[in-house]
């Protein structure tokens, strides 16, 4: 009774989950035993965890907006075929990270724009960019990005005053860009990957060694500086009270257009920051890699309590929503289950943990 | 009339939520053919009743029955089966199907695998007249009805079943004045032909107007039930706050001071037509109109919610539209009439709900402490008398009269020196309504804030205002005082508009 009562504290969203996961990693290791409750095979699930939990941190934001985002693995892929030509041309670590999580944000930033219905701008933006890019296209990917990102702001900021009129709902709009996302993907390298000649910091990334692995290291980074500006930010409380309540978001003075475009991009840099992950696990751009990364972004954050319908979610619970995934995914393997048993695992897993969180609130 | 033997009878009911008591031995008496008025405060426990008439909760104890069978109904469907029918005061109609659609919906008439559409018009039109809409089209979209006919609508619905029964819970607070005459005489109506009608009202004057007899509720329990004819309004209040609420109005002295709000001729995309008003600082005026003829449009196009068309607004010092981030910074704010949808955010805080406007000026470098939200928004909500908690629990566990109080609040706190105040007492019982007419006095008249208070309630404006002035087709005519005007004029502006007596 004691532990309903704790658990039914709104202070302590994350409690469920939190138990969830416990359970779910007491279980494997009574079931597997030492090689699942090894550190190394900790230190492998975390890294396991970090492209999917930074995606999913991400969609936790825009699913506390009231919005969704389905191109989140779509998205991946680009930004890591763009890191990866900027790595082709040998421009080193940074520069190739930097122009991941940029693309990442663009992309962000063509959702936002067309959900809050500047479609005008968007066209004249993306138009003139787009243009830019391919003109620049011999001078390297790095700087085609860079002058075309430019050039696409600049035409943004100066059509300010064209009327805005059709919003889109983000659904449709993430939709159309989980497929064309992955085309233009495929496009950048003629449907084939592309490697490069590696770099250490890059491998580094994602490789266990240290007190954690760096990718861990940023994965903790970027949920805490989320969930900081999700709880005590003015643009985080204008987030969850248009998540909540659209209308009275609106009585009050929030900015709509303005928050929502933020919510994107800022969702979407963290894909493009998962983007570099991948990058260094795979050590080349794959235009296939991230499908269905999406809806794993999004039942981490509905298994850690964000509702559908906007308003709530948690970055802590997320996290943990992402981690009771992979015990589950490493669990199985170690102890031989076949992959379909996972599957359904996960699957019952994300209905129980919404199930359960309604019967929480109901209570 | 002869009492007959009760239709519905309810005796003793109890019913526990947690440590709540909310029926604490409920009895009621509704014979067929009557109207019978169940008053209440917010909270009195009304609600719970109709709610285990309809079976959404089952009784503790106690029993209830129609026509002397037991009525111990498991769930809504039982409940309509039993002869009961409830019409809620947020409209359970599906607007993107036809009347006809709706009115059957779950009990289409068939031929075979289809809807018979011959049948289902012609049943429907029986069913429009037994509520005196024949002359609607059952193909029409319910989405386009006016108010007025969707509740007509859903009357028929019950009406399509052997309702015994008929609950009305507050059906006429989206109605206007000139829509709630014909409601009631169809409620009369409806209870000549047999139906035992239970109707649920804040508003007296329709009570006086339609029901035989009277039960009161007070904290879960029957305090007194009665003939209508032998209680007058004062004996009515009484009855439900348990004490006598000495004056409902405050009207302090007026002393206008400077202009704080100039409307010329100011026009938005549909509505409002033509408003030319001056609001000064240290006055409470009214607006008055029927639903439709723009009160809320003018409201919302001075707050920059909507668009303006063509025209001049100047509020306070500034000129022109103004988007609502704006307004709130210049020290204009709005009190919504849609509490629910837009005036609150339910799932949020108190605190959340009270900042909203003014979070960028409570953050320290861009920070907030939820702690010190919570805490300031304990003091204002102490201020305007809200009866919670803790300023962080969620605003939906707040009773509907304190919730409003809590938007009243937001104004308070943002420090706002004019207030477009939308219906602010709907949906609110008698004590929270005195209280919030008593706090509108303090702000205008003692404080020197400049309000604006739509209403579709005249007795309120006529008892709140300093001046008036009537809405009617998005035409706002002159304001008048108040002691010039009362109910017929009103009433007679409202209808016919410019042209009416006494205005040139």
């Amino acid at each position: 009774m004691k532990l309903a009562a704790l658990l039914s504290k709104t202070g302590l969203r994350e409690a469920g989950p939190l138990l969830g996961l416990l359970v779910t990693w007491g279980l494997f290791a009574v079931w597997a035993g030492g090689t699942f409750t090894s550190w190394s095979n900790q230190e492998l699930m975390l890294l396991q965890t970090a492209v999917v939990g930074t995606a999913a941190v991400g969609a936790t934001w825009i699913i506390v907006s009231g919005g969704i985002d389905l191109s989140v693995g779509a998205n991946i892929a680009l930004s890591a075929m763009v890191g990866s030509m900027v790595m082709e041309d040998g421009h080193g670590f940074w520069l190739a990270a930097g122009a991941t999580v940029l693309t990442g944000c663009v992309v962000g930033w063509l959702i936002g724009a067309l959900v809050i219905g500047a479609l005008l701008r968007v066209l004249l933006a993306g138009v003139s960019g787009g243009l830019v890019v391919w003109l620049t296209a011999g001078m390297g990917a790095l700087w085609s990005l860079l002058l075309g990102t430019g050039v696409g702001t600049g035409v943004w900021f100066a059509s300010v005053r064209l009327r805005q009129s059709l919003p889109l709902t983000p659904f449709i709009v993430t939709l159309g860009l989980w497929g064309a996302l992955r085309g233009i993907a495929k496009g950048l390298g003629d449907n084939q990957p592309i490697y490069f000649e590696t770099n250490e910091t890059l491998s580094g990334l994602m490789e266990p060694g240290g007190m954690l692995p760096p990718g861990v290291w940023v994965l903790l980074v970027v949920a805490i500086v989320a969930s900081l500006l999700l709880r005590r930010s003015v643009f985080g409380r204008h987030v969850v009270a248009l998540g909540s309540s659209r209308e009275t978001a609106r009585l009050c003075g929030v900015n709509l257009p303005k928050t929502e475009l933020r919510v994107y991009v800022l969702g979407c840099a963290c894909a493009g920051i998962a983007a570099v992950m991948q990058l260094s696990y795979l050590q080349m751009g794959d235009p296939t890699t991230g499908q269905g990364l999406e809806l794993k972004a999004i039942a981490a954050a509905v298994i850690g309590g964000a509702s559908l319908a906007g308003g709530k979610g948690a970055i802590g619970g997320t996290l943990i929503g992402a981690l009771i995934m992979t015990v589950v995914d490493n669990g199985c393997t170690k102890v031989r289950l076949d992959n379909w048993v996972q599957e359904v695992m996960t699957g019952v897993i994300i209905v129980a943990a919404v199930a359960l969180d309604r019967w929480r609130q109901a209570k | 009339m002869t009492v007959a033997p009760s239709r519905l009878c309810v005796r003793a009911l109890h019913k526990r939520f947690g440590p709540t008591h909310a029926l604490a031995g409920v009895n009621l008496d509704v014979a067929a053919g009557e109207v019978h008025a169940l008053v209440g405060e917010n909270g009195a426990g009304k609600s719970t009743l109709l709610k285990a008439l309809a079976g959404v909760h089952m009784a503790d104890s106690g029993s209830m029955e129609i026509d002397g069978l037991m009525h111990m109904p498991a769930d809504p469907s039982e409940a309509g089966a039993a002869g009961l029918a409830i019409i809620h005061q947020e409209l359970a109609l599906a607007p993107d199907l036809t009347i006809a659609e709706n009115l059957f919906l779950g009990r289409e008439p068939r031929r075979g695998l289809f809807v018979d559409r011959k049948a289902l018009r012609t049943q429907s039109l029986t069913a429009l007249a037994r509520v005196g809409r024949e002359h609607l089209d059952p193909d029409r979209l319910v989405a386009t009805l006016p108010p007025a006919d969707k509740q007509l609508v859903e009357i028929a619905r019950a009406l399509t079943q052997d309702v015994r029964v008929l609950v009305l819970d507050e059906p006429t607070s989206s109605l206007t004045q000139a829509d709630v005459g014909p409601l009631l005489k169809r409620m009369r109506e409806l209870a000549s032909t047999g139906v035992a009608v239970v109707y649920v009202s804040h508003v007296f004057e329709e009570l006086f107007a339609v029901a035989d007899r009277y039960t009161v509720l007070r904290d879960g329990e029957t305090v007194a039930t009665g003939a209508m004819k032998d209680i007058d309004h004062d004996g009515l209040v009484a009855a439900m706050v348990g004490r006598n609420v000495e004056q409902l109005y405050h009207r302090s002295p007026c002393e206008p001071g400077d202009v704080a709000l100039q409307l010329r001729s100011l026009a938005g995309r549909s509505l409002p037509v033509d408003a030319t008003l001056t609001l000064r600082r240290g006055e409470v005026l009214g607006i008055a109109g029927l639903v439709g003829a723009g009160r809320t449009e003018l409201l919302r196009c001075i707050f920059g919610l909507d668009e303006v068309a063509s025209g001049e607004v100047t509020a306070l010092a500034y000129d022109g539209w103004r988007s609502p981030r704006e307004r709130w910074e210049q020290g204009i704010g709005l009190l919504s009439e849609d509490r629910k949808h837009e005036g609150l955010s339910l799932d949020q805080s108190l605190a959340e709900n009270l900042w909203l406007p003014c979070l960028s000026g409570r953050a320290n470098r861009g920070v907030l402490s939820g702690a010190k939200l919570e805490h300031d928004a304990g003091e204002w909500l102490q201020r305007v008398g809200v009866k919670f908690r803790d300023a962080g629990q969620a605003i939906q566990e707040l009773s509907g009269g304190n919730q409003q109080k809590v938007a009243l609040a937001r104004l308070l706190a943002a420090d706002c020196d004019v207030l477009l105040l939308d219906e602010p007492t709907r949906g609110v019982d008698v004590g929270a309504k005195a209280e919030i007419y008593k706090l509108i006095d303090e702000l205008a008249h003692q404080h020197n804030k400049a309000v604006l208070v739509v209403s579709s309630y005249l007795p309120e404006l006529l008892g709140l205002a300093d001046r008036i002035a009537v809405v009617a087709r998005g035409d706002v005519l002159p304001a008048r005082p108040v002691a010039e005007l009362d109910e017929h004029t009103l009433l007679n502006q409202m209808t016919v508009g410019r042209q009416a007596e006494g205005i040139a």
